[in-house]
């Protein structure tokens, strides 16, 4: 047989089974079920940062309040004194920080700026664009995410209702440091991706 | 690894030969079930998301054929490429061929019950291709040669001396080293290199957004982003029961999962992918393998509501006594129970019956799925198609002529008053007599409460 | 109002004493009882072990048994819910669906019907409570640790009404004994292994009766208590209910 035709006849096998799991899909189903409107639920809590930082707390992370960015260098630093290769993506210098980037796999601390915080479980939405690169808040030893205080929302109804439809190629809710409980339950902080998170909010940028 | 061969009770009597285990897996279990516990009660609204949780999935199955195409195309403009499999048998032949197609040999998979399901692993071994699993339970498992035990918590029968001599073994850990920190940390190291020398990465889908063609992965580890963001192709396999129809829909589903899952607010990760990285190639495989037959059966098709938070698991009382190899099946616990009988009647008829009807699973689900009421509902099937032992039947066919008949039934109780022999099963001899092995028979009164009745009731 | 007894077969073979209970505390109440001598089994040993399409005479005579009484009262959660979720009768469904909605558990009886809101009874001992699963969350008379809701239970309610008696907490108040109909004999090693787990928990709290709702539950707790020779006495709630009458 032919490169093509084997080709062809590959896809037409696929394609039988596309036609077979949705034709069954269509005889089984049952009648039509009315999709349910997702109610409004409201976020209890009124101090939005307070419930934040517990979430984050109970998550193993930390959080700390900035008055700006003017000296965020040195604050990442006071947070992480021996780090070295820490690839600050918010002011840091660019050309440092693509050196930094050829190696991802020896950061010790990366800094980025997350689009907002939810206050009910303490998750950060980044899109990909806000990762820089996809990997980075995973493969860094340490992990700082920026936000600013008014972006903080009350539950994941209304994270969602202000993402709207903004439909990033990738996007992720990060919700504190890597962690398993994989042997006996016992907690480890720090599986595979980050050993801690530090969330510094600040009132405004 | 094949426990095929023995049945649900013969396994748990295996099992409960080791007290001190046992004991600790029953608590343990319990304790992650009183997190659940806790951390639920922190949400008022609880009720109303399974309520919503459990109607969204509903409206999701009655128009699955439409929610399928409308994520397919959405996924293939996106970028992706998608592939579908009727069986488990495809599926992995799909996946081969990806890796084949690549010249793959360095595999990354982060947790997906479905690839366990199909036997993915075993299979691509047969094709001299090893996957590494990355989820530090599935590696725990998968150095011991044993499926995991559990959805959520997949070494969960393992104690952490065992964790040791395995790392030992297959890591170079200390002999002896038992602290969980530092076994963690060394799989930390050693996975690292895997992720970071990987060609392909494959993982699960907790929710596949129609409306988006995006995939949503939870994990706390971190590892299917390390896994699919450093390799240059990234297969996600789901069933087809994973999707829901909008991103809204998201904020119901993540607000339970990892609540109801570990007692936990969220799961670290909440990852969406939607369109592969630059340079990098996705690819989503739609499995069968069964659901569409479920989806028929109007007594069990809400069973593909389905979100593999393991709760039903861990409430359990049967399940943390009796350990998730019990099952023999990929999904353990009550919702293995319901799920397997579809895919294999005769293999997993024991299962239905690993069960009290307690009711625990069906008030713990976060998708309201009615399991106790499909246990009695698979009982029923599996009697009917005659997957149930031709001794019991008899016995049942004798018991049913007794029991509705006035006469018999009387005549019957004072024979059994005297023998005792009530139940079937129930024997003379104690060590035939399966109650009698750890129980006490009750003592037999003199009269039924009839008799009694009928000498006293003009006095009353 | 005709109030009938309906007592499970093994409860009439075997633990009669929980018959005269309920029987007495009934009548204690100024109920007129009766009990159908027609009445067997309503046939749930049968379908909980997989065989409901063996049910149709069981389901036939006991239609025949409990027709025409306004209220069907029974010392079982478990039989009731049997009853309340599977009694069909394709002759005569109506007769069937007349008896599903009349069949109570004695103490949703005793709490949503007579609201009974006091007992004379004198119970002064520290008592454990181990709710039936099928009462509980079959036919919710208490809510479910599971749940998100506020917390009741009937049986308790009555229990509180009882003169000296001290209800223990449970560290695990709403979890499964293990009894499970054919479940204790064909898994007999988890269910005795519930059982104990059970067990342990009353004698941790220093119970020392424990009572329940279903006598399935207590005739298999009961077992491995005697057979443990432990100084626990079962019983079920009639008879801690009538206790001092």
């Amino acid at each position: 047989m032919s490169y093509e035709l084997r080709a062809k006849y590959k896809t037409q096998i696929l394609s039988v089974s596309r036609e077979k799991i949705l034709a069954a899909a269509k005889q089984n189903k049952p009648a039509l079920v009315p999709l349910p409107e997702v109610t409004a639920f409201t976020f209890a809590a009124n101090d939005l940062l307070a419930a934040f930082t517990a979430a984050i707390n109970k998550a193993g992370g930390a959080v700390m309040l900035l008055n700006g960015i003017q000296k965020l260098a040195q604050q990442i630093q006071e947070v992480y004194p021996d780090a070295k290769r820490i690839a600050n993506l918010i002011d840091g210098d660019t050309a440092a920080n693509k050196e930094l980037l050829n190696e991802v796999a020896l950061l010790d601390v990366v800094v980025l700026k997350g689009q907002l915080g939810v206050a009910e479980n303490g998750a950060v939405w980044l899109t990909d664009k806000d990762c820089v690169e996809r990997v980075l808040p995973f493969i860094t030893q340490h992990l700082i995410l920026l936000i600013e205080k008014q972006t903080l929302v009350g539950n994941m109804h209304q994270a969602y209702a202000v993402m709207g439809k903004q439909n990033p190629d990738y996007g992720v809710f990060i919700a504190g440091p890597s962690k398993t409980a994989d042997i006996e339950q016992s907690l480890v902080i720090g599986a595979h991706g980050p050993r801690s998170l530090q969330v510094f909010i600040v009132e405004q940028l | 690894m094949n426990t095929h061969n023995i049945t649900h009770p013969e396994a748990a009597t295996e099992f409960l030969k080791n007290k001190e285990r046992v004991q600790w897996h029953d608590e343990t279990l319990w304790f992650v079930r009183h997190k659940r516990d806790k951390i639920v009660n922190e949400i008022p609204e609880w009720e109303q998301l399974r309520e919503l949780a459990s109607q969204i999935k509903d409206h999701t199955l009655s128009r699955l054929d439409e929610y399928l195409q409308e994520f397919e195309a959405a996924a293939i403009s996106n970028g992706v490429t998608v592939h579908w499999a009727s069986d488990a048998a495809e599926h992995n032949r799909i996946v081969h061929n990806i890796l084949a197609k690549h010249g793959a040999q360095k595999i990354v998979k982060s947790k997906s019950m479905l690839t366990e399901e199909c036997h993915l692993n075993e299979y691509l071994e047969t094709q001299g291709i090893e996957v590494v699993d990355t989820d530090l339970g599935e590696r725990i498992v998968q150095l011991n040669k044993e499926m995991p035990s559990h959805i959520v918590l997949p070494a969960i029968h393992i104690k952490k001396e065992e964790v040791g001599e395995i790392f030992h073994q297959h890591l170079g850990t200390e002999k002896g080293a038992s602290d969980p920190l530092y076994l963690a940390l060394a799989a930390r190291e050693h996975l690292r290199q895997k992720f970071l020398a990987a060609d392909i990465a494959i993982t699960g889908v907790n929710f596949a957004v129609a409306e988006t063609g995006a995939i949503v992965v939870c994990t706390n580890e971190g590892n299917a982003d390390l896994g699919a963001h450093l390799a240059k192709v990234h297969i996600a396999c789901m069933g087809i029961e994973k999707l829901i129809p909008r991103t809204e829909h998201l904020s119901v589903f993540l607000r339970l999962l990892a609540r109801n899952a570990t007692g936990q607010n969220i799961t670290a990760y909440s990852s969406h992918f939607r369109k592969p990285a630059e340079g990098s190639e996705m690819h989503i495989v739609i499995v069968d393998n069964g659901r569409t037959t479920q989806l028929g059966r109007e007594a069990f098709r809400n069973s593909l509501k389905c979100i593999r938070c393991g709760a039903c698991l861990n409430t359990c009382p049967v399940y943390r006594r009796s350990g998730g190899h019990s099952y023999h099946n990929a999904t353990a616990g009550p919702i293995g129970a319901i799920l397997a009988p579809n895919l294999d009647m005769r293999k997993n008829a024991d299962l239905p019956f690993a069960s009290t009807l307690c009711g625990s699973c069906t008030d713990v689900c976060p998708v309201k799925i009615d399991i106790h009421n499909q246990l009695y509902q698979w009982r029923q099937v599996l009697t009917q198609e005659g997957y149930v032992p031709a001794a019991k039947t008899a016995s049942m066919k004798v018991m049913a002529g007794v029991l509705s008949s006035p006469a018999r039934y009387s005549f019957a109780g004072k024979w059994a008053r005297k023998f005792l022999r009530w139940f079937p099963g129930l024997a003379m001899n104690k060590k035939l007599n399966p109650w009698a092995r750890q129980r006490e028979l009750p003592e037999p009164p003199k009269e039924s409460f009839r008799e009694w009745y009928k000498k006293n009731s003009r006095e009353l | 109002m005709r109030v009938a007894l309906f007592i499970p077969c093994y409860v009439d073979q075997f633990y009669p004493k929980v018959a005269i209970a309920t029987l007495k505390l009934l009548q204690h109440l100024g109920l007129p009882v009766e009990y159908p001598m027609q009445q067997t089994c309503c046939g749930q040993p049968m379908a909980n072990g997989g065989f409901e399409h063996l049910t149709g005479s069981c389901n036939s005579n006991f239609i025949k048994a409990f027709t025409g009484y306004d209220y069907i009262v029974s010392p079982s959660g478990s039989c009731v819910l049997h009853v309340k979720d599977h009694l069909h009768d394709h002759k005569q469904e109506d007769a069937a669906t007349a008896v599903r909605s009349r069949v109570y558990e004695l103490c949703e009886f005793l709490t949503d019907v007579v609201k009974v809101d006091s007992i004379k009874a004198s119970f002064p001992r520290k008592v454990a409570l181990h709710q039936g699963c099928h009462g509980q969350r079959g036919l919710r008379l208490a809510s479910s640790s599971e749940v998100v809701a506020s917390p009741f239970s009937k049986p308790v309610q009555l229990l509180k009404m009882v003169a000296g008696l001290e209800l223990v907490d449970l560290d695990r108040p709403d979890e499964c004994c293990g009894f499970g109909g054919t479940f204790c004999v064909t898994e007999e090693a988890v269910s005795s292994a519930m059982g104990l787990s059970r067990i342990d928990d009353y004698t941790k709290h220093a119970a020392t009766v424990v009572t329940g709702t279903d006598v399935s539950c207590l005739m298999h707790q009961e077992g491995l208590i005697k057979r443990k020779k432990l100084p626990l006495e079962v019983m079920h709630i009639s008879e801690v209910l009538v206790s001092g009458l």
